[in-house]
C-alpha cells in the first residue's frame, strides 16, 4: 500500500474509532448529568432501563434518531439544516488533540492550545445560524445571546490558558504534560494558576452555555432559545454537542492545570495504560464540578455576564498574566 | 382564533419604531405559569411595553355562581386561586356566615385559621419553587415542593383532598379533624423550620440571585395602593394591606402575628416579604395547634340556604392578596350576582408599570414575585 493511502486509512479508521468512542460518551454524560441532577434535587433520576438506567440514553438515542425532522415553513432551509453539523463537529474535531495517556493521543500538533481555542470558537457559528435560519424571535433572541457571551468569554478561556502557557513555554499539548512530571501546573504556578484555574472554569461554563450562564436556552425566559425550531436529530446534535464541549472545557482543564495522565506523585507511573484512567477521573470531578454549578446558581442578565466578563474576569486576568510572567521571570515556581 | 390574533398583530406591528419588534410570550410560554399570554413589545432585550391578553381560561364562574346554591359556589371558588383554596372556600362561607348572622364555634374558627396559615405555606413553598426556577436555578423547585409535600399528606387525610380541599362548608367545616391533624401539623412545623433556613442559603443569600432581583421591578408605595396591589406585592411597597391584621376573621384576632412590611419595593422585596411570612405563618399554627377548642365542627343551617335581601361583601387574606366575594341577594336560593375581587388581577394590572424598561429576564423575574396564578385572575 503506498504511503500517502495507508496514512489516510489510519486517519479514517483514527476518526470512527473516535466518533463511536465520544457519541457513546456524550450520551453517558448525559446521563451522568441526570442522576447528578436527580441526586441534588431528591429524586433518583433514571433508573428503570438497563441497570442502573445505564441503557436509557440509549433508549433517548433510538427514539431521536427515530423522530421526524421537521422544519418550519419561512426556516432558510440550507442554513438551518447546515447549522448543527458546525456545532458538533468542531465539538467532536477538538477531541482528537487531548492526551489521553502518553501513547493515546490521536493529533499531537505543536500549536495545540490555540488550535483548541479556535475550534472552539467555530462552534458558536452553528449556533448564531440555528437563531438565525431558525426564523423564529425567541431563537434569534438565543442566538444573539450567545454570539455575545461567546465572543466575550473567549478572550478569558484563552488568556488564562495563556497565562499558563508561561510556564510552559510550549503550546504543544504532550509538551505541556512532558513539563508537569515536576509537578502539576496548578501546583508549580501556585497563587496565579489557580487564579487562571478559577477564570478559565467560569469562562468554559460560559463557552459552553451552561447555567449559570445558559443564556442562550434560557429556558425561563426564551422556551428553548436558539434550538427552538429543531427537533428529532438535529436537536440530539446540538444537545450532544453541549455535553462534549462540557467535556472538553473539563479535558482541557486536565490537560493544562492537573497533569493530564499523570498520576497523582508519580504512584502509578511505571504501569503503562492507567494514564487513560487517570486522565478521565480527574475530567469526570471537573464535569461533576461544572454540573454542581448547573443545579445550585441561577442564571445571570445578559447585562450581567457582560459586566462579569469586561470589569472583572479580564482585567483579573490581564494582571495575573503579567504577574505570572514575573514569577516565572523571577523563578518563584514550584517544582519538585 | 387565528384571524383574531393576525390581525392584532398587524395594527400593533404598524405603529412600531424600526428598531422594535413585537414577541408573543405565551399562551404556551415556560415563565408565564399557566395560560397567560403577554403581547411584549421589545428593542433589542430591553422591555418597552407589556400587554397581558387574558381568557384563556375564563370559566365563568361568576356566572355559574348565579345558578347554584350557596353550599355548590363553596366548590367552584376552589378552581379559581387553586393553591389557596381552603381560603377562597373559607371567604364565600365567611360571607354566607354573615348574612345569615351565625353563630360560628370557635374549633370551627381556630382549625380554620390553622388551614388557612398551611395553605398559605403551602402556596409560598410551591411559589419558591417556581421563582427559583424562573431565574434558573432549577433545584429549588423540588426542595418547595418536598415540604409542600407534607402539608398536603396533611391535608389529604383530614379533607379528603389535596389540593381543592372542600373542607369549609356554610355553617363549620364538612367533617371534624384526623386524630393525626394536630401531631402531624407538628411534625411539620419542626420540619420545616429546619427546611427554612436551607431556602437562604440555596437561594436568598445566592450573589447571582441578589443581582439579579435588587433594584428591579420597582414599585412605589403610592402606585402600589392606586393600582390595588395586595398581598405580599403590596406589602414589599410598604403598604401595610393585610386583612388579617386590618379586618381579623375566624381566629386571627386571637393570635399575635407581625405583618411583614419591606419598603423597598423591588424584587428582592415582594421576595423577602413572603419568606418572612411563611415564618409568621409558622408562628401562628403554633399558638394554635395546641389550643384547639373543644366544640361542634359544624352548625346547623337550612337545607336550602336562602340569604336576607341585600348586599354582603367579605374579604379574606389569600396567599396572593386580598380575596373579595360580593354577593346581591334578592333572597332566593341562589346570588343574583356574584363577583370576586381577585388578587392576582389587580397585581397583573401592574405589570407593565414595573417591567418596562428592565430586560427580558427582569420581566421574567418580576412576574415571578407577583406569584400569579391564571386561573385566579380569569375565573
Amino acid at each position: 500500500m503506498p504511503e500517502a493511502i495507508a496514512s489516510i486509512v489510519e486517519m479514517v479508521l483514527i476518526a470512527v474509532v473516535y466518533l463511536a468512542i465520544f457519541a457513546v460518551a456524550g450520551l453517558y454524560l448525559v446521563l451522568l448529568e441526570r442522576r447528578v441532577a436527580a441526586w441534588f434535587q431528591l429524586r433518583l433520576g433514571p433508573n428503570r432501563v438497563g441497570y442502573q438506567g445505564l441503557l436509557q440514553t440509549m433508549a433517548d438515542a433510538l427514539k431521536l434518531v427515530s423522530k421526524e425532522l421537521t422544519v418550519t415553513i419561512k426556516a432558510d432551509k440550507f442554513l438551518y439544516n447546515l447549522a448543527p453539523y458546525f456545532v458538533i463537529v468542531t465539538a467532536l474535531m477538538a477531541l482528537s488533540l487531548f492526551p489521553f495517556s502518553k501513547e493515546f493521543q490521536a493529533f499531537d500538533i505543536n500549536i495545540g492550545i490555540f488550535f483548541l481555542t479556535s475550534i472552539s470558537s467555530i462552534g458558536v457559528i452553528g449556533i448564531l445560524l440555528a437563531g438565525w435560519s431558525s426564523n423564529n424571535k425567541f431563537s434569534l433572541i438565543g442566538a444573539m445571546r450567545s454570539g455575545v457571551q461567546t465572543i466575550s468569554y473567549e478572550l478569558s478561556v484563552g488568556l488564562s490558558l495563556l497565562t499558563m502557557v508561561v510556564m510552559t513555554g510550549s503550546l504543544q499539548l504532550s509538551q505541556i504534560v512532558e513539563v508537569q512530571k515536576s509537578g502539576w501546573l496548578i501546583v508549580q504556578g501556585h497563587i496565579p494558576a489557580m487564579i487562571a484555574f478559577c477564570i478559565f472554569m467560569i469562562a468554559g461554563t460560559a463557552e459552553t452555555n451552561r447555567a449559570p450562564f445558559d443564556l442562550v436556552e434560557a429556558e425561563s425566559e426564551l422556551g428553548a432559545g436558539f434550538h427552538t425550531e429543531y427537533s428529532g436529530m438535529k436537536f440530539a446534535y446540538f444537545f450532544l454537542a453541549e455535553f462534549i464541549n462540557m467535556f472538553i472545557i473539563a479535558a482541557i482543564a486536565t490537560t493544562v492545570f492537573f497533569g493530564a495522565y499523570l498520576s497523582p506523585f508519580g504512584i502509578t507511573e511505571s504501569i503503562p495504560l492507567l494514564g487513560v484512567f487517570w486522565f478521565l477521573a480527574k475530567t469526570l470531578v471537573l464535569v461533576f464540578l461544572m454540573m454542581w454549578f448547573r443545579w445550585t446558581f441561577p442564571r445571570l442578565r445578559i447585562d450581567q455576564l457582560l459586566v462579569l466578563e469586561w470589569k472583572y474576569l479580564l482585567p483579573l486576568n490581564l494582571m495575573n498574566l503579567v504577574l505570572m510572567a514575573l514569577m516565572v521571570l523571577l523563578g518563584l515556581t514550584i517544582k519538585f | 382564533m387565528g384571524i383574531q390574533i393576525n390581525k392584532m398583530d398587524t395594527t400593533i406591528t404598524n405603529n412600531f419604531k424600526s428598531e422594535e419588534y413585537f414577541i408573543n410570550m405565551g399562551p404556551q410560554h415556560p415563565a408565564t405559569h399557566g395560560v397567560l399570554r403577554l403581547l411584549l413589545t421589545i428593542d433589542g432585550e430591553i422591555i418597552k411595553k407589556v400587554e397581558p391578553d387574558l381568557g384563556y381560561i375564563h370559566r365563568s364562574i361568576e356566572k355559574m355562581c348565579e345558578r347554584d346554591s350557596y353550599q355548590q359556589i363553596v366548590h367552584l371558588t376552589d378552581r379559581m386561586d387553586y393553591l389557596s383554596s381552603h381560603i377562597n372556600n373559607e371567604a364565600v362561607c365567611l360571607t354566607v356566615e354573615n348574612a345569615l348572622q351565625l353563630e360560628i364555634p370557635d374549633r370551627v374558627k381556630v382549625i380554620r385559621t390553622i388551614i388557612d396559615e398551611l395553605t398559605r405555606i403551602a402556596s409560598h413553598t410551591l411559589w419558591w419553587g417556581v421563582m427559583g426556577m424562573d431565574v434558573g436555578a432549577l433545584t429549588t423547585y423540588f426542595y418547595g415542593f418536598r415540604d409542600r409535600e407534607m402539608i398536603n399528606d396533611i391535608f389529604e387525610e383530614t379533607c379528603g383532598a389535596r389540593l381543592t380541599m372542600n373542607y369549609n362548608i356554610p355553617g363549620g367545616l364538612m367533617y371534624d379533624i384526623h386524630p393525626n391533624f394536630v401531631k402531624r401539623t407538628k411534625e411539620f412545623i419542626a420540619h420545616f423550620k429546619t427546611k427554612l433556613p436551607e431556602y437562604d442559603t440555596l437561594l436568598s443569600g445566592n450573589i447571582i440571585f441578589q443581582k439579579r432581583m435588587k433594584g428591579i421591578g420597582i414599585l412605589s408605595k403610592e402606585d402600589a395602593i392606586s393600582f390595588g396591589a395586595s398581598g405580599p406585592v403590596g406589602r414589599g411597597s410598604g403598604y401595610s394591606c393585610d386583612v388579617r391584621k386590618h379586618h381579623p376573621y375566624s381566629a386571627f384576632d386571637k393570635v399575635t402575628f407581625n405583618e411583614v412590611l419591606k419598603t423597598e419595593g423591588d424584587t428582592f422585596a415582594r421576595y423577602q416579604v413572603r419568606i418572612l411570612e411563611m415564618w409568621e405563618s409558622l408562628s401562628i399554627i403554633e399558638q394554635l395547634i395546641d389550643n384547639i377548642p373543644d366544640g361542634e365542627y359544624k352548625v346547623a343551617t337550612n337545607a336550602v340556604i336562602k340569604l336576607p335581601e341585600g348586599e354582603y361583601y367579605e374579604k379574606v387574606e389569600t396567599a396572593r392578596g386580598e380575596l373579595g366575594v360580593y354577593i346581591i341577594s334578592t333572597g332566593t336560593k341562589n346570588p343574583y350576582r356574584m363577583k370576586f375581587r381577585s388578587p392576582g388581577f389587580s397585581n397583573l394590572s401592574l405589570l407593565n408599570h414595573i417591567a418596562v424598561g428592565g430586560k427580558i429576564g427582569d420581566l421574567v423575574a418580576t412576574m415571578a414575585t407577583l406569584d400569579l396564578v391564571i386561573p385566579d385572575i380569569d375565573r
